[in-house]
């Protein structure tokens, strides 16, 4: 299937799970939040929550900012 | 002498709140972290950089820095909120610095958007620090649906244009039953002491610190300067005068 991850559109095995996103994405899942379509996937699911094709999935940290 | 801080409950030992955006390099971040002696920073919530090293929330761990995540950048009550829950979850802290401004030229608040985001993020269980305009009735709006402080803009975002408006600062203060944080437009520290002199509880400053010349000296004045135009405040300034007042005695003087 394919989601988009940061704008990236990315391949992934049917009923790919977010937790498996962030890992495939990152060197630690330290600090981060997601959102899959416009929606906040709070961390505590990303083990069992499981994608679909055509997602859009968002994954956000703190940076420097005003 | 006690004059803490207290934010929504928690005392803070410093009144200068700083913003980390616009420092070049992660080094200056620590070093105007350390010179201004702030206990609270702002962050913003971006897209995860894979390839970036060292973050922000490392260097405000080591300083014992709080963290406020910021909405920066949001245009929609939507936007800020979703924005908001992200950095909840991913800080694990329900405060949040909300920001909906209207446009790049002017980055103002948008006061009917802001309003209805803050009233969503106090339901949803947020310490709400709204960024909002100089206007002594939205700010008492936003205080009536539960935000724990009131931000009133001194000028733009980044214009270094001091408090173009003393008289609505000073009509915000007056009424405020919460904290008020004169929070941007400051471009030097003259600016933060009349903030403080005019009864601010504290001051929120980035650019004018993380772009100055020097950033760790400006961070170090800004921290002085809350001190002094606090101090100034409590200790209560002479009323202004149309003419002069002489201090020298003006009895006995000699016939010369």
């Amino acid at each position: 299937m394919r989601v988009t991850v940061n704008g990236e559109p990315r391949e992934f095995d049917e009923g790919a799970t977010l937790a498996e996103v962030v890992a495939a994405h990152l060197p630690t899942d330290k600090g981060v939040a997601a959102a899959i379509d416009g929606e906040v996937a709070p961390r505590g699911t990303w083990p069992t929550v499981a994608l679909r094709d055509g997602q859009t999935i968002e994954l956000l940290t703190a940076v420097q900012g005003g | 002498m006690d004059d803490e801080l207290v934010l929504a409950g928690e005392k803070l030992g410093s009144r200068l709140i700083l913003g980390t955006g616009g420092a070049p390099s992660m080094q200056v971040v620590d070093e105007v972290v350390g010179a201004s002696g702030t206990a609270l920073c702002t962050v913003s919530m971006r897209r995860v950089d894979p390839t970036t090293t060292g973050s922000v929330l490392d260097i405000l761990g080591r300083h014992g820095v709080r963290v406020l995540p910021n909405t920066a950048g949001c245009r929609t009550a939507r936007e800020a909120v979703l924005t908001a829950q992200l950095a909840r979850d991913a800080l694990e802290t329900n405060w949040v610095k909300l920001e909906v401004v209207a446009d790049d030229d002017t980055l103002l608040p948008d006061a009917v958007e802001l309003l209805d985001a803050a009233e969503r993020l106090v339901a949803d269980g947020f310490q709400v620090f709204p960024y909002t305009n100089d206007d002594p009735i939205l700010a008492r709006r936003l205080q009536r649906v539960g935000c724990v402080a009131v931000m009133p803009l001194g000028a733009p975002i980044g214009s270094g244009l001091g408090i173009l408006n003393p008289h609505n600062i000073e009509l915000i203060v007056a009424e405020a039953e919460v904290p008020v944080v004169l929070d941007a437009g400051v471009g030097t520290a003259s600016d933060v002491a009349l903030a403080m002199e005019l009864g601010c509880d504290a001051v929120l400053l980035a650019s004018a610190v993380t772009r100055a010349q020097e950033p760790a000296m400006m961070a170090a004045a800004m921290s002085a300067a809350v001190t002094s135009g606090r101090l100034a405040r409590r200790a209560g300034r002479i009323p202004r005068r149309e003419h002069a007042r002489a201090s020298s005695p003006t009895t006995g003087m000699a016939v010369l």
